[in-house]
């Protein structure tokens, strides 16, 4: 789709960012008093709240695998997240956005630890504009090391996309609307290795040699926001009494 | 599954035969209260409320619609809550349960029967177009007394609500034409003794709840008892004069809060 | 005096060669590098590296001292929760009662409080606990508070010191069990003056002289009221 809306101009994005600049991005975490691992994201006007339950026995019975916990990840938009209200409970978008986390997230989780298990990830969407899968996975990584999660790594979410023809990084809500092509990509930051990758839209080979390098690079700077705000929660030291 | 432990419930009935609860407080004493407004952008109107670990967020979202035929100039308000599963290790994915159920209707009732939203206001074309207010409410963190987080949270949203006239090219936004608020206050009893705001461990054991939606006048606009034990009318009495009072200090509160 | 920290790890963070030191528990080793798999403090311990978990559920280790709630009796049986992944099982040989097939309910029944042993883990996380011990017995009475399993050694202190102040000074009875579940039992101020020391250990826990500073805090409590 087309607008009549220049989304690049002068080496600038509407919202002002260069290409190779991301939103701004808060981490919170431990937020949530009965979640056993939490955290709270805000990345551009998204707003995300995850939260860990388990590993607990998985039930019906029946779902349970003998040798391994299932990791059982939940992305749901809050109805007044959206411009247009959207009806409460799951719809296919949310589902198969549940099951492309749920499979990110379990690659690294040291699953066979757990068997029989289930993890449960919950992520809400409270405010939503654009990249919601992204910032859903980066925040449910931390809800998991909150939770006290055995994990080869914490997994991380960025992506890239092309407005008028140019490669960006985390495109915004217009970028979203009237940009070319979106390529949202996890990785396990340690190992570069890729979790999840989705693309829509139109890219030359090339072009997307060049977004999943600079969606790369975009996971390795949230990563640093993640492990911040970690430290930051358990690095707190009481003052000294009396 | 969670289990109660019986010998908490024996310890909180033994502390309340001493007139104490386990957090400290009074019978008719509740948690501290926070009320955080316009913390959505998408939404019209949004508030995040915060009672002691309780946490509930509600958003506001407006369209336009038919009227009902037999007010056919008046808004439409519609409410609905989600028990997620992110709030309580409780809670299972799905459509709303009994319990969510319940909770947005007594949420729903506090406000239609106060009249709080001002429906007659909300026409657009008589018969034809009206106003629709959805309250959506979400269940952040379960710690107790979901039903007073829940009203309070969805008054404050409405309080912050903007009628979004612009994106419809029907003139300006405005704020969204209100009366006085109903507080809703519950009760629980367990063992002959009645405390307000229940924390989680109080609703385990409560044999019976009692919400009451007070105005600023002191006068009741709506009232819903749950669970299967049972009230005196002594009780019930105490009930209400314990809510008028409460309901005087978290009125103060919530206009505060939104800046009234 | 400052108070010191401890070094926090986070996963996957790398801690050590394995041409250095071995790798312990909360570690992994991947191409000869050692990496932390959870939050936690990191631990050098006689050649071995260690990550001592910040977070998560109690993880059973045979003869440990637990808490359980009764979840469900079954014929030869009962269904445990031990605030661990799974719940744990009793069977009706494992309790110091002459039990007829069936009538487990009328020994224990559901929310029923118990003070248990591990007995056993298997290769599938399987727990049996056992009540045949010294000590062990359905609890009655007292109230139950829940901390992380992680921290329960802060709670208990170096050679019971923690635990030995705060009988000393509240006149409560106290157990805690390896799993996160503490009871105690005594008059309605020492159990609310233990529960608030427990909340305080459970937020202070990473830093050194706490022992001392809940000393001091117990001692003006004591003060005041006398």
């Amino acid at each position: 789709m087309k607008s009549d809306v220049k989304l690049f101009e002068n080496g600038r994005r509407l919202d002002g960012r260069k290409p190779d600049e991301l939103r701004k991005i808060k981490i919170e975490v431990g937020v949530l008093h009965r979640a056993e691992g939490s955290c709270y994201l805000e990345w551009g006007n998204n707003k995300i709240l995850a939260a860990v339950y388990g590993p607990r026995e998985a039930i019906p019975r029946h779902t349970q695998n003998p040798l391994r916990a299932i990791v059982n990840a939940r992305y749901n938009m809050a109805a007044f997240s959206v411009d247009e209200r959207k009806r409460p409970g799951p719809d296919r978008r949310s589902r198969e956005i549940s099951k492309v986390i749920s499979e990110a997230l379990e690659n690294v989780i040291l699953v066979e630890k757990f068997p029989r298990a289930t993890i449960d990830v919950n992520i809400e969407v409270l405010d939503a504009e654009a990249g919601t899968r992204c910032a859903g996975l980066t925040a449910a990584a931390v809800a998991l090391v909150d939770a006290g999660i055995p994990m080869r790594d914490i997994p991380v979410a960025c992506a890239a996309g092309k407005i008028e023809d140019q490669v960006v990084l985390d495109l915004g809500k217009e970028e979203d609307n009237y940009g070319s092509a979106d390529l949202p990509v996890a990785i396990s930051p340690r190992t570069n290795e890729i979790l999840l990758l989705q693309m829509d839209g139109h890219l030359t080979v090339e072009e997307f040699d060049k977004a999943l390098d600079l969606a790369i690079k975009g996971c390795h700077i949230v990563s640093e926001f993640q492990k911040k705000a970690i430290l930051e929660k358990y690095r707190h030291i009481p003052k000294e009494v009396g | 599954m969670t289990v109660t432990p019986l010998l908490k419930r024996d310890y909180l009935v033994k502390l309340a035969r001493n007139g104490r609860r386990v957090d400290g407080r009074g019978f008719e004493e509740y948690r501290d209260i926070k009320v955080e407004t316009n913390v959505v952008s998408k939404a019209e109107g949004s508030a995040r409320v915060r009672i002691g670990n309780t946490q509930v967020l509600a958003g506001i979202k407006m369209d336009i619609g038919e009227p009902y035929p037999d007010s056919p100039d008046s808004g439409v308000m519609s409410t609905a809550a989600e028990l997620i599963p992110l709030a309580s290790p409780d809670f299972e994915a799905g459509p709303p349960d009994e319990e969510s159920i319940e909770l947005a209707r007594v949420v729903d009732r506090g406000i239609r029967e106060s009249e709080l939203i001002e429906l007659d206001k909300l026409c657009i074309e008589p018969g034809e177009k009206v106003w629709v207010i959805f309250i959506d409410i979400h269940i952040l963190d379960h710690d107790g007394n979901l039903f007073d987080a829940a009203s309070l949270a969805s008054l404050a949203a409405l309080m912050t609500t903007r009628v979004p006239a612009e994106r419809f090219e029907l003139g300006e936004d405005y704020p969204l034409p209100l009366k006085d608020p109903p507080i809703s206050c519950t009760s629980v009893k367990y063992d002959k003794v009645v405390v307000m705001d229940p924390s989680l461990d109080e609703e385990d054991i409560a044999e019976a709840r009692l919400t009451v939606a007070t105005d600023k006048n002191g006068d009741i606009r709506a009232m819903q008892k749950g669970l299967n034990g049972s009230f005196t009318v002594d009780e019930i009495k105490k009930v209400i004069k314990a809510s008028i009072d409460n309901g005087k200090k978290i009125r103060e509160q919530l206009y505060k809060s939104v800046g009234k | 005096m400052g108070v010191e920290k401890r070094e926090i790890v986070i996963p996957g963070q790398f801690l050590d060669d394995i041409k250095r030191n071995k790798p312990g528990r909360g570690t992994f080793v991947e191409n000869g590098k050692i990496y932390a798999e959870v939050l936690g403090v990191l631990n050098k311990n006689a050649g071995y590296i260690n990550v001592v978990p910040l977070k998560g559920r109690y993880d059973p280790v045979e003869n440990d001292l637990v808490i359980g709630v009764v979840l469900e009796a079954m014929s030869s049986s009962w269904l445990v929760d031990i605030n661990a992944a799974y719940p744990a099982f009793l069977h009706v040989n494992e309790v110091p009662w002459d039990i007829e097939f069936g009538e487990t309910e009328k020994y224990l029944n559901h929310g029923d409080t118990i003070m248990a042993k591990v007995l056993q883990v298997d290769m599938e996380k399987r727990v049996q606990l056992t009540l045949n011990d010294r000590n062990l017995y359905k609890i009655k009475g007292g109230h139950l508070i829940e901390v992380e399993p992680s921290r329960v050694p802060r709670v208990i202190g170096k050679k019971g010191s923690m635990i030995s102040l705060l009988k000393k000074y509240t006149r409560c009875r106290i157990f805690v069990g390896q799993n996160g579940r503490i009871w105690v039992d005594g008059n309605d101020e020492g159990v609310e003056k233990v529960i608030y020391v427990i909340k305080m250990i459970e937020r202070e826990a990473l830093s050194y002289g706490l022992t001392n500073r809940v000393e001091v805090l117990l001692k003006k409590d004591a003060k005041d009221v006398r």
